[in-house]
């Protein structure tokens, strides 16, 4: 009987409540991301579409079409692309080694430790780790020379590859941080039912294995391509933020300062660019990984 | 000769030992079970059977073939698993077709042998749903059908229906039997739940602490355990401690009771303390029984009503005594309090070794009783 | 076991990519006196004032944004998971847009949408916008953490019992729900800490005397003093995330770092 009691009297107090104050709650937390979040990357997105008269236009959008913008985006997309695939490929390999690879534990402890850490150093000190290790006057360059092998010229570690090479050094950590819980997660009795059904390892990884982890491999590919395409830091130390042929955040960087473009409306059509991709990205990710959840519930 | 034959298998892992000196044969179509406690090498034993352990040393023979040393690919065994350990990302009919696809069978052949199997577990309109889209009793049912899809020539079942609910659990063992007979598989069932080994199986093994303890049919480890563990294991219970007076014709006392057992008391001398174990169901009412009985009287203090039977706790002056009545509601059961006496016969009388009077095992089987 | 050998192998060449650009970085920070080795880049950095005051500078800022990114998130993710619980994914969606939204791009928005305004116009407002930028950025770090710390307790009852002793709400979230969600708290704090010591885009674009721009214009005058700090910045980082480690949330570190 208390519970009915309690109900009856108490109830509507609350519901009451809830009206007024509830969402008083977290009002902070949305004021706070409407201010310095929101209506900045609004605002950003809308003023592309308008032109120094404030009149609606879609200039800036077409005028994202000019030669120098669309190889800087040809430019960051193939970096993404490169460096989500090379990270993800070794990353995938170094989860696997260290997980279910049947190497001993204290390697698995120790690899994500580092992970949590390597993930976490980049940028500027990462781009200084690199140009001791492989810049001119480097550690690795040295040590080849002495064996006759010449890096430079035909290298430089402020070309494609070179930015390629750095990158991958942050985006490896990321893929072994989030595919190492999805190698765990792998069942034993997945692979024992194949095996007694007459599967070999090759069976089970081409039917079993490999489509289970899919979604959880392309998810965190994904998200690593976004990783690479934000990137900034990294990327203005190592090229020193010239607005040519460069990657785009460096571009957009360079509206800050100067408007490089002398057109305001193209500096915001230029992040709309951004906004759009990393948008695309984080919804596929996110498609990914519900369609894996799915999967592994039951 | 028999099917299956394990010979002195022995399993270590590192220097704990998980089963020694086991030995067992099984019958063309025969269903067996491994029966014991958490840790008792059951599982173990029945993975070695599969191949996904290696024993440390014996040999396992299927079908007069030596595959000790055959990986678990070729050894043509069904599994299942307590988890169902359904592929995520197949069909239900995927998932059943599995094996034959592994085995390059034409996919005409497949298909019906797919559909000829979910008719078997009456799931022919799940074809193509997913496991997460199933509830674990259909899940169990198509990883069943997915073991037996390759025609094997084992089935082996490792505690299949400890993760579903009650009424699952009964209706899935008994389709489980249907479809094991149909088949005439030969099939090895691990479990810890007593009353599905004996609903299940043509004979019990029972094991304990890597070894084996009895092996015989439901009837014989039931009503013969050959073992004090056996005894206090399978089914509930009575252990009373009594005193030999006669050991050539089995006769004890029960605190100044005197109680007849069947046989003589061959290993034991008069003042000897020995440990009687009595069934409850075999213990009835003063004078409901005709013959030669035993006769113990004593104060009942508790009484359960448990649907169908009705449990009695009579305590003596130390010794306490589960007994079942039929429920009858046009009888009274007897009031806690009351002084009654209950009788049963010689034979039902079990008498346990010596070791057997160790204090700590009897009151764990007599909390079991309660 | 094949199995085995490729697992070495994969092994051997991640920790080889790992380790070998710090062994260089290491080595190379030692040789600013020719011919010898010694520790003179690291005595030059630390001695150098700038250092000082950047790091200063940062290590201020990072308190700020640890603090107002707790005072937000804890009252929120608590009353979210209290009386709200439908509103869970759209908080958990704004915690994913830092990403969506990359650093280069929020500094460019906000230093346009607040152009001429006291935001962009003096030294202070711009530190405003610096703060504000980094709590963003810790808001999914710090979300993620209270969040699971909050439902490892039962803050119904919690609550509820605070209630019936006469608790209002501030001696409530004060007092009861705070101290609670300490350890996940402090594990978002040090990522928080970690990220803004080396952030380097936000800081530079909005101006900020920052150690991350410091790092940045040390690396035209200088040849071995950069390592040196790339060395100290690994270092703090590894203590960052050690500490994490040590107080066993195990908060990893995901996306929004300071690339």
């Amino acid at each position: 009987m208390a519970p009915l009691t309690r109900t009856e009297t108490s109830q509507p107090g609350i519901e009451r409540r809830a009206f007024s104050w509830t969402w008083l709650g977290v009002a902070p937390f949305f004021l706070f991301v409407a201010a310095f979040l929101i209506w900045p990357t609004l605002s950003i997105i809308g003023q592309s579409f308008l032109d120094q008269e404030r009149r609606l236009t879609l200039r800036n959008i077409l005028e994202l079409g000019r030669p120098f913008i669309v190889s800087s985006y040809v430019y960051s997309l193939q970096l993404s692309a490169v460096t989500a695939i090379g990270g993800g490929i070794l990353g995938g390999l170094l989860a696997y080694a260290i997980t279910i690879g049947g190497l001993p534990r204290p390697l698995r402890d120790a690899v994500l430790s580092f992970s949590g850490v390597a993930s976490n150093f980049a940028g500027v000190p990462l781009a200084f780790a690199f140009i001791a290790t492989l810049g001119q006057l480097g550690v690795v360059t040295q040590w080849l020379r002495a064996v006759g092998i010449s890096l430079y010229p035909a290298f430089s570690l402020y070309s494609f590859w070179g930015l390629s090479i750095v990158y991958i050094y942050f985006q490896i950590p990321l893929m072994v941080l989030i595919m190492a819980p999805a190698f765990e997660g792998m069942r034993r009795e997945w692979r024992e039912a194949a095996e007694s059904l007459g599967a070999t390892s090759w069976h089970y990884w081409r039917y079993v294995g490999l489509p289970i982890l899919l979604p959880s491999i392309l998810g965190t590919m994904v998200l690593l391509f976004g990783n690479a395409f934000g990137a900034h830091a990294t990327a203005f130390q190592l090229t020193g933020g010239g607005s040519q042929g460069n990657v785009v955040t460096i571009l957009i960087g360079a509206q800050i300062s100067s408007d490089a473009l002398a057109n305001p409306g193209l500096g915001n059509a230029l992040a709309l660019g951004m906004i759009v991709i990393m948008g695309v990205c984080i919804g596929l990710y996110t498609w990914l990984q519900r369609l894996s959840a799915r999967w592994l519930r039951s | 000769m028999a099917f299956l034959e394990l010979i002195n298998i022995h399993k270590s892992f590192g220097a704990s030992v998980a089963v020694e000196n086991f030995n067992l044969a099984v019958e063309r179509g025969e269903f067996v079970s491994f029966l014991g406690p958490s840790g008792c090498g059951k599982t173990t034993t029945l993975r070695m059977i599969a191949g996904f352990e290696k024993p440390t040393a014996g040999r396992i023979i299927i079908d007069g073939v030596d595959v000790t040393d055959t990986p678990p690919n070729r050894r043509n065994i069904g599994m299942v698993f307590q988890s169902y350990a359904l592929f995520p990302n197949m069909t239900v009919a995927d998932n059943i077709g599995f094996g034959l696809k592994i085995a390059r069978r034409p996919a005409s052949e497949i298909r019906a042998r797919v559909e000829e199997l979910l008719r078997i577990i009456h799931m022919s309109e799940f074809g193509r749903r997913y496991p997460y889209q199933l509830s674990g009793g259909q899940q169990q049912r198509v990883a069943l059908a997915r073991a037996l899809a390759i025609q094997p020539k084992l089935l082996l079942l490792d505690e299949p229906l400890s993760a579903l609910d009650a009424k699952i659990r009964a209706s899935l063992r008994q389709e489980i039997r249907e479809i094991q007979r149909q088949l005439g598989i030969t099939t090895i069932y691990v479990t810890h739940d007593q009353e599905e080994a004996m609903a299940l199986s043509d004979r019990i093994v029972v094991m304990s602490r890597g070894r084996i303890e009895q092996i015989g049919t439901p009837f014989e480890v039931y009503n013969f355990p050959a073992t004090r563990f056996v005894a206090s294991f399978v089914g509930t219970l009575n252990l009373i401690q009594a005193t030999v007076v006669d050991a050539a014709i089995g006769l004890v006392t029960v605190e100044g009771q005197l109680v007849r057992v069947a046989r003589p008391l061959t290993q034991h001398r008069s003042g000897d303390a020995i440990s009687l174990a009595i069934r409850p169901e075999l213990i009835a009412l003063n004078g409901q029984v005709n013959g030669e009985v035993n006769r113990l009287s004593g104060t009942v203090e508790d009484v359960t009503f448990l649907g169908s039977i009705v449990r009695v706790r009579l305590g003596l002056a130390s010794n306490k005594l589960h007994f079942d009545l039929f429920n009858n509601p046009q009888l009274r059961p007897p009031q806690p309090g009351s002084s009654i006496t209950v009788q049963f016969a010689p034979e039902a009388c079990l008498v346990l070794g010596e070791e057997a009077a160790s204090a700590h095992p009897i009151s764990a089987s007599a909390a079991q009783a309660a | 076991m094949l199995k085995r050998f490729w697992s070495w192998f994969w092994f051997i060449v991640g920790a080889t990519y790992f380790l070998v650009p710090l062994y260089a970085t290491f080595d190379f920070s030692l040789r600013a006196r020719r011919g010898e080795l010694s520790f003179a880049a690291y005595a030059n950095v630390l001695n150098d004032i700038k250092f000082v005051e950047s790091f200063w500078f940062s290590f201020q800022t990072a308190l700020a944004t640890i603090v107002i990114s707790a005072l937000v998130i804890v009252p929120t993710a608590y009353w979210v998971q209290l009386r709200l619980p439908r509103l869970r994914p759209v908080i958990e969606f704004f915690t994913l847009l830092p990403f969506v939204v990359p650093a280069v791009v929020l500094v460019f928005s906000l230093a346009r949408t607040y152009s001429r305004t006291p935001l962009t116009d003096s030294r202070e407002g711009l530190w405003v916008l610096l703060v504000g930028s980094y709590v963003i950025l810790s808001f999914p770090y710090m979300y993620r953490a209270v969040d699971t710390g909050l439902r490892a307790i039962n803050i119904h009852d919690l609550t509820e019992a605070a209630q019936s002793l006469g608790a209002g709400w501030f001696t409530i979230l004060a007092q009861v729900i705070f101290p609670n969600v300490y350890t996940a708290l402090l594990s978002g704090a040090f990522i928080t800490f970690a990220i803004v010591m080396g952030e380097f885009t936000i800081a530079a674009l909005l101006a900020q005397p920052a150690f991350g721009p410091y790092m940045n214009r040390l690396a035209s005058s200088r040849v071995y003093e950069p390592s040196a700090l790339a060395i100290i910045s690994f270092a703090l980082t590894w203590a960052a995330i050690a500490a994490i480690q040590r107080i066993g949330q195990g908060a990893q570190a995901r996306v929004a770092g300071p690339r």
